[in-house]
């Protein structure tokens, strides 16, 4: 099985968000980079299992710049066999998509794997579009993917529930948590990963739908108001009176 | 025009789609613009979108039970395409989110999904949505002619502008499905999280599974949705589609109840967008209390129970 994995970078999660000075960029300085959770933990993994299970090979994409080749080779160290960067400031999830896609029709891959959404923009987005792109199916928020010959059976969340589905290769699915268990990258992974190619690819062109104009933060909260233990009248009173929300 | 897709599984709307096309009223009063909702399939009562503000209910007739975002997206296109559709607006549900994309790249649409405000038009069409868990808001600009918006739940609640309307049908060409659903499973009577305006959710100072009675009624008492922090569902303590946070379902309620529940960074990514958050922990230093609203220092096991009853004579008194 031939398999595709889109990977992005992230700040880490517990990263201090600001920007410059018109607030139009975020500020990245001091600011730690990880693998995407979803594309590392999941879609990766899983990936990995597959191919452990029936042979095949991995490859991890990435759009972006040099930069980003820290996280491409923790990939690699966990165990994908190749990685092809497209170097590119990926500034719209339509630019991202249609990168993606242009790589992936010429590699006839099985199956292509993204996580079910970056954590930083929280744009869910780019899955949907690949999978268009390439006029594939896709199965979003996929928690569980068991593969035979060549349909995959899928569970995939959906609100207050979830769905089981079933799909022939080739098609898109984006991978959300149960989908598999983090792999942590051994000492003999991260020195082959140097070894293994991480191909450079100069983007097709194609114009950004959008852009960010600018960044606010949110309006700070007040102090948390305490409530006496004794009193939970008084707090039921204080969500209907002055909270006004029940 | 502004073209809304009204989701209706099982042939029933939900909050959400009343949310979607009050919202996509107000986007086309921005834009000095009518609003046309769109539904795929059977759904009761189809005209009382009208109520939220369509001036228009088109209904296309196939077999639509099945969910395969190829086939929606397929539908939705040719009729945005066919009636004028300029912006294009859609659920930040499972359902939307899988159609977005595809819509943007049938239409040459730019696309913000998950949007919480409405659209500045003066000088570009600007829209704002939360980003980094909710630690920051960006606002885009589309550059294209047609905009594709999936509208975070919970943003406006639905509101009623007019009444209801005459239902057109149109024949809608589909292609076949590729993807087969086998089997849906849903828990029926509550409300799903992502739609829920009240949320009581419990972590690990819960102690273990069999003391989710008192949340359980407490939720009930309340007409709230249970969530839970993730060592829980990982545990098993409680379902897996019940898990807030980061890597979990991010919900933004009313009135967020979280009990024993510490408040990790990766937790509060999930919640902090919540209206009102009320926590109950017994340790002072909790940092929960930071996030929180309201805040209560005590011992679950003594405090919840005391709440409950609070509200029982809250819900006699109003009832
Ligand atoms: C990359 C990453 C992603 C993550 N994603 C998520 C996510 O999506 N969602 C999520 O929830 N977590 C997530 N986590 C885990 C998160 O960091 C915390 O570990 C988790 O939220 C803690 O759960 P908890 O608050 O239930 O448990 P604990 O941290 O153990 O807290 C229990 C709390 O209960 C209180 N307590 C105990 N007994 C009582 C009592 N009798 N009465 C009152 N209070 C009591 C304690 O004071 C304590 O504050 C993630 C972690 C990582 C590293
Ligand atoms: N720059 C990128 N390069 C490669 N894959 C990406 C990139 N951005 C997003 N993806 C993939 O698309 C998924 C969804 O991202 P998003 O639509 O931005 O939320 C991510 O989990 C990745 O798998």
């Amino acid at each position: 099985m031939k398999l595709l994995v889109c990977v992005t970078q992230t700040p880490e999660t517990t990263a201090n968000i600001s920007f410059n000075a018109d607030n139009t960029e975020f500020n990245t300085a001091g600011v730690n980079f990880i693998m995407n959770p979803y594309d590392e933990w999941y879609a990766l993994v899983r990936a990995l299992e597959l191919k452990e299970a029936a042979g095949g090979s991995v490859t991890i994409i990435n759009v972006g710049p040099a930069a980003n080749d820290t996280v491409i080779r923790k990939g690699l160290a966990i165990g994908a066999d190749d990685a092809v960067r497209i170097n590119a400031e990926p500034k719209s999830a339509m630019f991202v998509a249609k990168q993606i896609a242009e790589y992936a029709k010429e590699g006839s891959f099985d199956m292509v794997i993204l996580g079910k959404e970056s954590i930083d923009y929280n744009g869910a987005s780019v899955g949907a579009m690949v999978a268009e792109y390439l006029d594939m199916p896709f199965v979003s928020f996929g928690t569980k993917m068991e593969v035979a010959g060549n349909t995959a059976t899928i569970n995939r969340d959906i609100e207050g529930g979830e769905e089981v589905v079933e799909v022939a290769t080739p098609f898109v699915v984006s991978a959300a948590k149960g989908m598999a268990e983090q792999r942590i990258p051994n000492m003999r992974g991260i020195m082959m990963a140097k070894r293994k190619p991480l191909n450079v690819v100069e983007p097709v062109a194609f114009d950004d739908p959008t852009a960010v104009v600018n960044y606010t933060l949110p309006s700070a909260k007040s102090a948390v108001k305490m409530v006496d233990p004794e009193d939970m009248d008084e707090l039921v009173r204080l969500l209907h009176e002055e909270a006004k929300i029940i | 025009m502004v073209l809304v897709y009204a989701e209706s599984p099982k042939g029933q709307f939900k909050k959400s789609a009343f949310e979607a096309v009050s919202y996509g009223k107000m986007v086309a009063d921005a834009m000095g613009k009518s609003c046309t909702a769109l539904v795929l399939g059977n759904a009761e009562n189809a005209g009382q979108l009208g109520k939220y503000g369509a001036s228009k209910v088109v209904q296309a007739n196939g077999a639509f039970e099945n969910f395969d975002s190829q086939v929606f997206a397929e539908v939705i296109a040719n009729a945005a395409k066919e009636l004028g559709g300029e912006v294009i607006i859609v659920n930040h549900s499972s359902t939307g989110k899988s159609l977005l994309g595809r819509l943007a790249v049938k239409l040459n649409a730019g696309s913000v999904s998950g949007v919480n405000s409405v659209p500045t038009v003066d000088g570009g069409f600007k829209v704002k949505k939360n980003v980094f868990s909710g630690k920051a808001i960006a606002e885009y600009e589309v550059k294209t002619a047609v905009k594709v918006l999936s509208l975070m739940g919970n943003s406006f609640p639905p509101a009623e502008s007019g009444s209801d309307v005459a239902v057109e049908s149109i024949d809608a060409t589909a292609p076949a499905a590729r993807v087969t659903v086998k089997n849906v499973q849903t828990v029926d009577g509550t409300v799903p999280l992502p739609e829920a305006e009240l949320v009581v959710s419990a972590g690990r100072g819960m102690k273990g599974p069999e003391n989710w009675g008192i949340i359980e009624e407490l939720a009930d008492v309340v007409g709230a949705t249970t969530a839970c922090s993730r060592p829980v569902a990982d545990i098993g303590w409680r379902p897996h589609h019940e898990h807030v946070g980061q890597t979990g379902v991010a919900i933004r309620p009313n009135l967020y109840f979280a009990i024993g529940i510490s408040g990790a960074i990766q937790h509060l990514a999930g919640v902090n967008s919540s209206k009102v958050i009320v926590v109950i922990n017994k340790d002072p230093e909790a940092p929960f209390f930071k996030a929180a609203d309201y805040g209560v220092c005590a011992d679950l096991f003594d405090v919840v129970p005391k709440l409950t009853e609070a509200f029982k004579k809250f819900n006699a008194a109003n009832s």
